[in-house]
């Protein structure tokens, strides 16, 4: 009986593993630097761990999946987007619903997945300084960021709604925890709007890329900016005078979907759900200076306890910062993106 | 008489012969505008009817007209495509004529330095533009330096950085046809016009300057409407304030569902082009416009 049980056991075994082995996902990111710490941090290791062979591409965001769902010729397997842009792709129907049941999302802060995306990084949009003008006293709330009489000079400023108004209202003076249920009318809109209108004729520049803001901060050419904190990390590593402050940043968070009709939907559950585990979350910021989205991987010992202070999502980091609605996103952002194009034209 | 005749028929089938020869000559390249311009115009119309629900709509149009910044940002494209022309025209003009009045070997070195632009890349002329003009760039730095001024000018991230940029992008464009006209134009009439008593102004704008009319026309027109598509220089020197047509084209694509927001930015934008063509035809004649004839 004994021997049966363990040869049943192993055959299973074995044929799990054959299984496994002609497992294949296509998985499109962003590309560059912020790919290579993904495929060196989760896909690689995860691969070498589950058999599964991953074949990884770039791609141009959700309007890649959309052209993929609309026409019928799903390729990819896993997309790496924004938890904005993921939102509204699930919305119009562009991505399977995940089965929590196979990815463990137990030790995840909470709101960093929903029915269709998994958080696989955390990141803050910040307010970020030059050091050189201001010293170390820069700004240290949105509402210093706004005050150009406290704090004189040249801003940048996104060019897009995404991360625009919550930092405005703030500097409005609405706390923070009351953001997004004052956004969640076009008057509102329009109130975060018309602060940046205010404050206008002091943007020199309206950012439109990560890249962009950097060299900004880099060349001196304005002396505050909003921005992806990864990337100010970076462009004070190469000798840029930039710091910046995680008090009131909005922090967001990158995450893996699945297009609807992927070709391997099952195999890129069980992916996902590899990825998903501490021990790949916590190689990411040996990588790349962003943080994980499943707090079981700050225990691992493998995030040090300075990485993890610089990081977004470390719990004391993240206690200061403004959670992004996706809802809001999904339910506003064309009309305020409409409404942004009219202050940004007049 | 009779034989006439016959040979006046001969030559008409001749001519039809020509004629037909000639079309089989031309068919793969009218077949080749057909596929790759009529169509996909064609398609662009069809699609800026859908709406985003895949039906026949016209929301596409109705947004361009509610929202104010549309007519907005069709008005910068003009202008900015307006004062492009301009630019070139006040620069290029006399530098072709100066280069024209050369001795060959000397004007085709003029041409060269002219041309060599065209062998480096647009983004890369853009992004060296940013560099030079920006606030700790080369251009603040000497002049602080001479004592020209002594806080530095912003002459990037607006529209005079767009303008300098693409002026720079552009001029060869408009120097190229208006020096072709200018060495066409014998330098026996002018001085004719001297033997009848012209003096060398009167000579210059009585008789030069309207035989280099026409490859003036040519160049300018190829100027603006090249400007009106224009993308890289102004999103990069821009500063994210001026917005023209085609950056509108990709932010619609990513903020609306369908291609369709899209296209109709494309339609309206060509409709005007061709309103815009149409109006300077009624002033000029359309083949002295582009350059064939006119004498």
């Amino acid at each position: 009986m004994k021997t049966t049980t363990i040869l049943t056991l192993m055959s299973t075994v074995a044929a799990a593993q054959a299984f496994a082995a002609d497992q294949t996902v296509t998985i499109a990111s962003w590309g560059g630097s912020y790919q290579e710490a993904q495929s060196k941090a989760l896909f690689e290791p995860a691969a070498a761990t589950t058999g599964i062979e991953v074949k990884q591409e770039t791609y141009g965001g959700m309007s890649d999946v959309r052209l993929q769902v609309s026409s019928g010729q799903v390729t990819l397997d896993i997309v790496a987007s924004g938890s904005g842009s993921a939102a509204r792709a699930a919305a119009e129907g562009l991505l399977e619903p995940l089965d929590y049941g196979v990815i463990d999302v137990s030790t995840f802060y909470p709101g960093l997945y929903t029915d269709h995306c998994v958080g696989g990084d955390v990141f803050s949009t910040v307010y970020a300084w030059n050091t050189d003008t201001y010293g170390e006293n820069g700004p240290q709330s949105w509402a210093d960021f706004f005050d150009v009489e406290k704090f004189p000079g040249s801003r940048a400023y996104r060019g897009t709604v995404a991360g625009a108004l919550e930092g405005a209202l703030m500097a409005d003076g609405v706390p923070m925890e009351e953001v997004y249920s004052v956004l969640d009318s076009e008057e509102g809109i329009e109130r975060a709007i018309d602060k940046i209108r205010e404050l206008k004729p002091h943007i020199s520049v309206f950012w439109t890329s990560g890249a962009q803001h950097a060299q900004l901060m880099k060349d001196g050419e304005v002396d505050m900016t909003t921005g992806w904190n990864g990337r100010f990390d970076n462009a004070a590593a190469d000798g840029a005078k930039v710091a910046y402050s995680f008090n009131q940043a909005l922090l967001d968070y990158d995450c893996f979907a699945i297009p609807k009709g992927a070709p391997n939907k099952d195999t890129a559950m069980a992916f996902l759900a590899e990825i998903s585990k501490p021990e790949y979350q916590d190689d990411l910021p040996k990588y790349i200076t962003y943080g994980p989205t499943n707090k079981a991987a700050y225990d691992t010992g493998e995030i040090t306890a300075e990485v993890a202070a610089g990081l977004p999502s470390s719990p004391a980091n993240a206690a200061l910062q403004l959670p992004v609605s996706l809802e809001w996103y999904a339910k506003w952002e064309t009309i305020a993106a409409e409404m942004y194009q009219e202050m940004l034209t007049e | 008489m009779g034989a006439a005749r016959i040979n006046e028929a001969g030559l008409r089938r001749d001519e039809r012969l020509e004629r037909l020869k000639l079309f089989g000559l031309s068919s793969p390249a009218i077949l080749l505008i057909l596929v790759i311009l009529v169509l996909p115009v064609g398609w662009l119309f069809y699609v800026s009817f859908i709406g985003a629900d895949g039906s026949f709509s016209l929301e596409n149009y109705e947004r361009m007209l509610k929202r104010k910044s549309y007519a907005r940002i069709f008005r910068t494209t003009f202008e900015v495509s307006f004062l492009t022309t301009g630019l070139c025209i006040l620069i290029g003009y006399p530098l072709a004529y100066f280069i024209s009045q050369l001795p060959n070997r000397l004007a085709n070195l003029c041409l060269i330095t002219v041309l060599l632009p065209f062998w480096t890349s647009l983004l890369v002329r853009t992004y060296a533009w940013l560099v030079l003009l920006q606030k700790q760039g080369l251009v603040n730095d000497w002049a602080i330096s001479l004592g020209l001024w002594e806080e530095p000018v912003k002459m990037v991230h607006n529209m005079t950085g767009n303008l300098i940029g693409m002026v720079h992008i552009m001029l060869p464009f408009l120097i190229l046809p208006v020096y072709g006209a200018m060495r066409a134009i014998s330098r026996d009439y002018m001085k004719a016009a001297s033997n009848l008593g012209a003096g060398p102004v009167r000579a210059f704008w009585t008789v030069f300057f309207p035989l280099s009319l026409p490859g003036l026309f040519a160049g300018s027109l190829m100027v603006f409407i090249l400007c009106l598509g224009f993308f890289v220089t102004p999103a990069v020197l821009g500063g994210g304030k001026v917005i023209m047509v085609s950056m509108q084209i990709v932010s619609n694509i990513e903020l609306f569902v369908n291609w369709g927001a899209a296209s109709a930015l494309g339609v309206v934008l060509l409709v005007m082009t061709f309103a815009i063509l149409w109006v300077a035809s009624r002033f000029l004649r359309l083949e002295q416009m582009t350059g064939g004839g006119g004498h």
